[in-house]
């Protein structure tokens, strides 16, 4: 028993806003990953000025809310004559505010490979940038892996929040649709289906590599 | 550009709105505690239908937006005849989405007991109730207690979405004071502010209670 | 009660005209703990000494000083006639940079307890990594090397496999191998077979007493294994407490130690060394 059809005759209304939101997720998190690694090492820096930079960048990304940080860069930064699109400010706020978390999981990776890899490329008389590129990084980058595919996964349900402030991304569509149809069962079925079934490539990736992994390990 | 007397002004205003953003919290959490302890017995069950049905919803709800469901739950609801003030929809859209996350918190806590423990009881010949109530539960949650005090913070963080289902929260109550004196900086900062103390104060906490937790 | 003991066995070390190593006055600590006393060692090319001693005593620091894993708290030691951790400007001693430290360091070579293979590396590549990207050897020469040096290991047949599909013995003779192929004149083994099962201990022991036999390489092994030191070494140093307390050739050491605390911790080895010989 369906109590209603398929709603396909709304998809094409929401269909531009997908590809916003996929764009959005795109670049932000590229945006996210290079700064993950900027600050991972950051944070690991032998320089006490990097380091302390690196770990305010952190906490007042992680500290405060997303959806404040995107009001903030859309609303208040013009009064200080930085002028943003909505979609400027989504990707610089989405990938400052989820590089802050991947960063954490740069950091905690590369320490968890064990010291003694360290020593065993130094008795190979390996430089530090040799053991960290040839030896550390290419074990702590499997490690990453898993995580980072769950900050995907957040940062892509995070770019709904950036319908509110403007951005013609499938929340706001839906949230539109719903408004010039009031078909809203069916407009917001439609909407979580849709976010859904985009995530659900990656919910697949992330459980595949968590699963190679702990077998790798064992 | 910065206007103190006027950043005072507003701040009773702000404050009062907060306190909406910290009940929400509040509330939202303990739902997903209870929520999320049923959820995770619910995937634990031996009846497969249900297990397989409670992970789908899990795994469904912890992937789509919590802003979507929000909309869900405030406007779709009440067409099927359920009203709901937008700090009700708030709190069990808050307490539903985090409710999935805690459940996977609970099932690590819970597998971390050791099977000797089951076996223990089993030979006491405790019911499954007891078991549950004075040998798992007790050894579950206490380790798992930094990791669900982190999702609190979490949840905090995401409360100003209740201000897109009219909710007048810290968020909403800031816009609205910026659109009517077209002054966003002072608000909006200082709204950003408030979410940094607070989520700063919220995990020292939560590290001094795992210093406690870790001495036993 | 400690200090007489220490007057009445005092410890002589062999004149060497030309050590190859040399500590002089080493001391380390770690916080107050004094792991190492001014320590005064001269190693000879060619020779192999073999470190004995109870867990703690600092044997294992000893040789991770001499691999650069450890700075020693004050003393100098020479390889090779330069100092490793200092640098020599207008006749002072001042600590070395990097470049120095790796420069002379290249010299040593080191094979672990725990082996420390690459993991993310097969073992063609756990050996050939070090000679092309640190000696800057082409690829083909470096694996034609590896190659070599992994039959003479008697793994040849594993090039392509991963660390963790091989047993641990088969683990640490492709780390003796990846030590080797970088053509040490000193190699340091820290007791290469305490991490391994009783029935793999022979076959690591094997390659080190073949590697030994062509005299080449200048050891330091530090080990457990007395039948073993017995068997290679050309000299075996007794460390406890942090000093070395008796030293000298293996038939001496072994079978009639003059200090009575060699003599209390050999008692507890002779009946596994006879068993064994």
């Amino acid at each position: 028993m369906i109590p209603i059809n398929p709603p396909f005759d709304l998809l094409p209304a929401l269909l531009p806003g997908v590809g916003i939101t996929l764009q959005l997720t795109i670049f932000s998190s590229l945006l996210a990953f290079m700064l993950a690694f900027i600050v991972g090492f950051g944070r690991l820096s032998k320089y006490k000025s990097i380091q302390v930079v690196s770990t305010i960048y952190v906490e007042f990304f992680r500290g405060t809310s997303l959806l404040v940080q995107l009001f903030w860069a859309y609303f208040v930064l013009p009064h200080f004559g930085l002028e943003l699109t909505a979609m400027q400010a989504g990707v610089i706020v989405l990938g400052l505010n989820y590089g802050a978390y991947a960063s954490e999981v740069v950091r905690s990776s590369i320490l968890a490979v064990p010291k003694s890899q360290t020593e065993a490329g130094i008795a190979l008389n390996m430089t530090s940038t040799q053991i960290m590129y040839r030896v550390i990084l290419p074990q702590a980058f499997l490690t990453m892996l898993p995580p980072f595919g769950n900050l995907l996964i957040e940062l892509l349900k995070g770019t709904a929040l950036v319908s509110l402030i403007t951005l013609s991304d499938l929340m706001f569509m839906g949230a539109q649709l719903r408004i010039t149809t009031l078909r809203t069962t069916e407009v917001f079925c439609l909407v979580l289906i849709i976010y859904f079934i985009i995530a659900y490539p990656l919910i697949l990736g992330v459980r595949g590599l968590e699963s190679k992994f702990s077998k790798g390990r064992a | 550009m910065w206007d103190w007397e006027y950043a005072f002004s507003i701040m009773p205003q702000l404050l009062k709105a907060l306190q909406i953003t910290i009940s929400a919290t509040i509330l939202g959490f303990l739902l997903a505690c209870i929520l999320g302890l049923l959820l995770a017995f619910a995937r634990r069950s031996n009846f497969k239908p249900l297990s397989l049905v409670t992970g789908g919803f899990v795994e469904f709800v912890r992937s789509t937006p919590l802003l979507a469901q929000l909309y869900f739950i405030f406007y779709v609801l009440p067409q099927c005849g359920i009203m709901l003030s937008p700090l009700s929809a708030g709190v069990i859209g808050l307490g539903l989405h985090y409710s999935t996350y805690l459940s996977e918190v609970y099932r690590a806590g819970i597998d971390a007991v050791p099977r000797g423990q089951w076996e223990a009881s089993t030979a006491l010949n405790f019911s499954r109730t007891r078991t549950w109530l004075s040998v798992i539960l007790p050894q579950a949650i206490p380790p798992i207690i930094p990791v669900m005090g982190n999702y609190f913070i979490g949840m905090f963080k995401d409360t100003p979405l209740l201000s897109a289902i009219t909710l007048v929260e810290v968020l909403q109550a800031a816009k609205i004071i910026g659109s009517h004196t077209f002054r966003y900086i002072e608000p909006i900062t200082i709204v950003g502010l408030m979410f940094l103390v607070l989520s700063y104060v919220s995990s020292v906490g939560i590290r001094r209670l795992e210093a406690r937790l870790n001495r036993w | 009660m400690e200090a007489i003991q220490l007057n009445q066995y005092e410890d002589i070390s062999p004149v060497i005209d030309k050590p190859i190593i040399s500590y002089q006055k080493v001391s380390k600590s770690f916080g107050d703990l004094k792991v190492l006393r001014e320590i005064d060692l001269d190693i000879a090319p060619g020779e192999i000494v073999a470190v004995i001693g109870s867990s703690g005593s600092g044997k294992t620091t000893l040789a991770r000083m001499l691999m650069t894993l450890e700075q020693p708290t004050s003393g100098v030691i020479m390889v090779d006639g330069e100092p490793l951790w200092h640098k020599s400007v207008n006749g002072k001693l001042v600590p070395a940079d990097e470049k120095h430290i790796r420069r002379v360091r290249s010299k040593i070579g080191m094979v672990f307890q725990q082996f420390n293979l690459f993991p993310h590396m097969t073992i063609l590549r756990n050996v050939t990594e070090a000679p092309i990207h640190v000696l800057g050897i082409s690829r083909a020469e470096a694996e034609e090397r590896a190659v070599a040096m992994l039959n003479k290991v008697g793994l040849g047949n594993k090039l392509d496999v991963y660390p963790a599909q091989l047993s641990g013995g088969q683990q640490q003779r492709v780390a003796i191998a990846r030590a080797l192929v970088m053509r040490p004149k000193v190699m340091l083994c820290d007791e290469v077979t305490s991490a391994l099962d009783p029935e793999l201990v022979g076959e690591v022991l094997e390659v080190l007493k073949e590697i030994a036999a062509e005299g080449e390489t200048t050891m330091l092994l530090i080990t457990h294994e007395m039948a073993f030191a017995g068997d290679v070494a050309d000299r075996i140093i007794f460390i406890d407490k942090g000093r070395i307390v008796e030293q000298g050739p293996p038939n001496v050491i072994l079978s009639n130690p003059r200090n009575p605390r060699t003599r209390e911790f050999l008692s507890r080895f002779r009946q596994q060394w006879a068993s064994k010989s």
